[in-house]
């Protein structure tokens, strides 16, 4: 195949961020004229491939291993590498997971071979797709110029493609193998765990007021909470407000944090680093306050306001008494 | 225990950026420059398993352009024992790959236990440098590292998964660790280590010195961000934007 895409487990289910790179691989395959192939590996691969099956795609490779049955990066670093070298594709395709941070590097480092990670979108230059990245606190955007000679490893930023565009059809199943020393594997994982949930459910909110860096210091929260009272909304925040302990990790909302989409997002001092974006873009109504006018999360406003929040939150309070 | 700190020096999170008139880069003159955010922790973290140990010392790297003195001494001032500065004009035209070994060529003879950077780059954010440098090394890697013990020779990483879920694993020494921001309270230099930082060696080599690799991937310009949405920008005095906002709010979102 030219270009192979690989699922990451979700629970025995493909992950959202997959299901996006593959609506990507089948787009930029018509386009281009480039076959596509899905690797689904792991303790779940069977159940990963049978969902993958049902896909337009070229075919579905499964990968099952003992030392693939626990993630680790040194095994899930190791066996991509090699699928990647027996299968020689032109593009490797993952979601921008967690995970894919955690060991794609790795496989970039074996193989080497360059890793474009957090791609937004493409463009065709000389007939072929060019993939371009946000930089500089997502202000700016370039396009990554890969070295020739071989596969180019490619991450997609959540929402890069809509998975609701993604083909359905018939593909082709085979069965690979990959040879994984144990003494490769130096790392133990334990079983993952949540933390103590607190407060509400952030993703059932339908009016969010959330605060982020521009709140300026812990004794301006309560600015924010009594807006939020008043407005009969929750409050939440952007990544450095939990980091500097103004408010508790609950509150948070992006990759890290939680996802929402509720009817008004009012976001406050928030610049918009594509870690919030992702958990925040899919809200209704977006309403943007931020005294920087390249704030990137304008970008994504329906109505925007360039000025201190902190002269605008106390008024606002007021006016909707 | 020898632990290495990556540090690096990144446009502050407020800065304006215009893209510089041949579209290569940013224009830097007037920018504020700081540490990058995740990598003040990362050193914190190192700070704090070398007063848990004893016996150890932290040792700053940091690749770019002369103004990178300014983080390399803060860090310093924050305790460092030495840095070492790789010296670059244009690190922005290089990639992970080749920066990974520019480090790996600085520090392999150093058998650092521990390597700590950032995540990511708050610039170009990348977030490969500290994983690829330990796959050259042959160091187990991990990031998204949210705690650290040290155990029996070996090192016991919490790390964070996606929507509010965590991991601890175990992991063989050497490590190289990405340590995502929020895990401790970085301190503030005092004044005692402000003056005992002008002390400590700066030791300084160059990257076209310790880079000996072509590199995989290039920057092919910047352009400006475009928009995604149609923008209803709401002006006038603080007065008149709050009259505004509740019309919004009340008439075209309908909020209740």
């Amino acid at each position: 195949m030219d270009i192979l895409v690989v699922l990451e487990d979700k629970n025995g289910n493909i992950h959202r961020m997959s299901q996006e790179a593959i609506t990507g691989a089948q787009q930029i395959g018509s386009e281009f004229n480039l076959s596509v192939g899905i690797l689904a590996m792991g303790s779940n691969a069977a159940a990963l491939s049978e969902q993958a099956a049902q896909y337009d795609v070229e075919e579905v490779l499964t990968l099952e291993n003992e030392h693939l049955n626990h993630y680790t990066a040194d095994g899930y670093g190791a066996a991509v590498a090699q699928v990647v070298t027996n299968e020689n594709p032109k593009y490797v395709f993952f979601g921008y997971t967690y995970q894919v941070r955690d060991y794609v590097p790795r496989v970039s480092a074996k193989l080497k071979r360059p890793f474009l990670n957090d791609a937004v979108s493409y463009s065709t230059e000389g007939g072929n797709p060019v993939f371009s990245k946000q930089v500089l606190n997502a202000k700016l955007v370039t396009a990554l110029q890969p070295s020739d000679g071989g596969p180019i490893l490619i991450s997609f930023q959540s929402a890069a493609f809509s998975s609701e565009n993604i083909q359905s059809g018939s593909a082709n199943a085979r069965t690979i193998s990959v040879d994984i020393d144990a003494a490769v594997i130096k790392t133990v994982t334990e079983d993952p765990f949540q933390e103590e949930a607190g407060g509400v459910d952030l993703s059932s909110a339908e009016l969010i007021v959330s605060i982020g860096r521009g709140i300026g210091k812990e004794e301006n929260i309560p600015l924010a909470q009594e807006l939020a009272k008043v407005m009969g909304a929750e409050l939440a925040s952007s990544r450095p407000v939990v980091d500097s302990g103004w408010l508790t990790p609950h509150h948070q909302i992006g990759s890290s944090g939680q996802t929402v989409a509720p009817k008004l997002y009012l976001a406050l001092g928030i610049s918009g680093a594509i870690q919030h974006v992702v958990g925040m873009k899919g809200s209704k109504n977006i309403v943007v306050v931020n005294k920087d006018p390249d704030a990137p999360l304008f970008e994504l406003a329906d109505y925007g306001v360039v000025g201190d929040v902190l002269e605008i939150i106390p008024k606002l309070t007021e006016a909707l008494k | 225990m020898k632990i290495c700190v990556l540090v690096k020096q990144v446009p502050g999170s407020d800065a304006q950026f215009s893209v510089s008139p041949d579209g290569s880069w940013i224009q830097e003159t007037g920018l504020p420059f700081e540490m990058n955010e995740s990598d003040n922790y990362a050193l914190e973290e190192a700070l704090q398993i070398r007063e848990q140990m004893g016996d150890s010392e932290v040792v700053i790297v940091s690749l770019g352009p002369d103004r990178c003195q300014k983080v390399i001494r803060e860090a310093l001032a924050k305790g460092a024992d030495r840095a070492i500065h790789i010296k670059e004009d244009s690190p922005y035209e290089t990639d992970p790959y080749s920066i990974a070994t520019s480090l790996a060529n600085t520090i392999k003879d150093e058998k650092f236990e521990l390597v700590l950077s950032g995540l990511q780059s708050d610039d170009l954010g990348f977030g490969q440098t500290g994983v690829i440098l330990g796959e050259i090394l042959g160091m187990t890697t991990a990031t998204l590292v949210v705690g650290t013990e040290i155990q029996d020779g070996k090192i016991k990483v919490k790390r964070e998964l996606e929507s509010g879920w965590f991991q601890w694993q175990t992991m063989d020494l050497p490590a190289s660790l990405a340590i995502q921001s929020g895990l401790n309270q970085p301190r503030y230099p005092s004044l005692k280590g402000i003056m005992g930082a002008k002390k400590k060696e700066i030791k300084e080599s160059s990257f076209a010195e310790m880079c000996d690799i072509d590199g995989l991937q290039a920057f092919n310009g910047l352009s400006v961000q475009r928009a995604e949405k149609q923008t209803e920008m709401i002006e006038g005095t603080v007065d008149q934007v709050v009259n505004k906002l509740v019309d919004v709010f009340k008439n075209e979102i309908r909020i209740n």
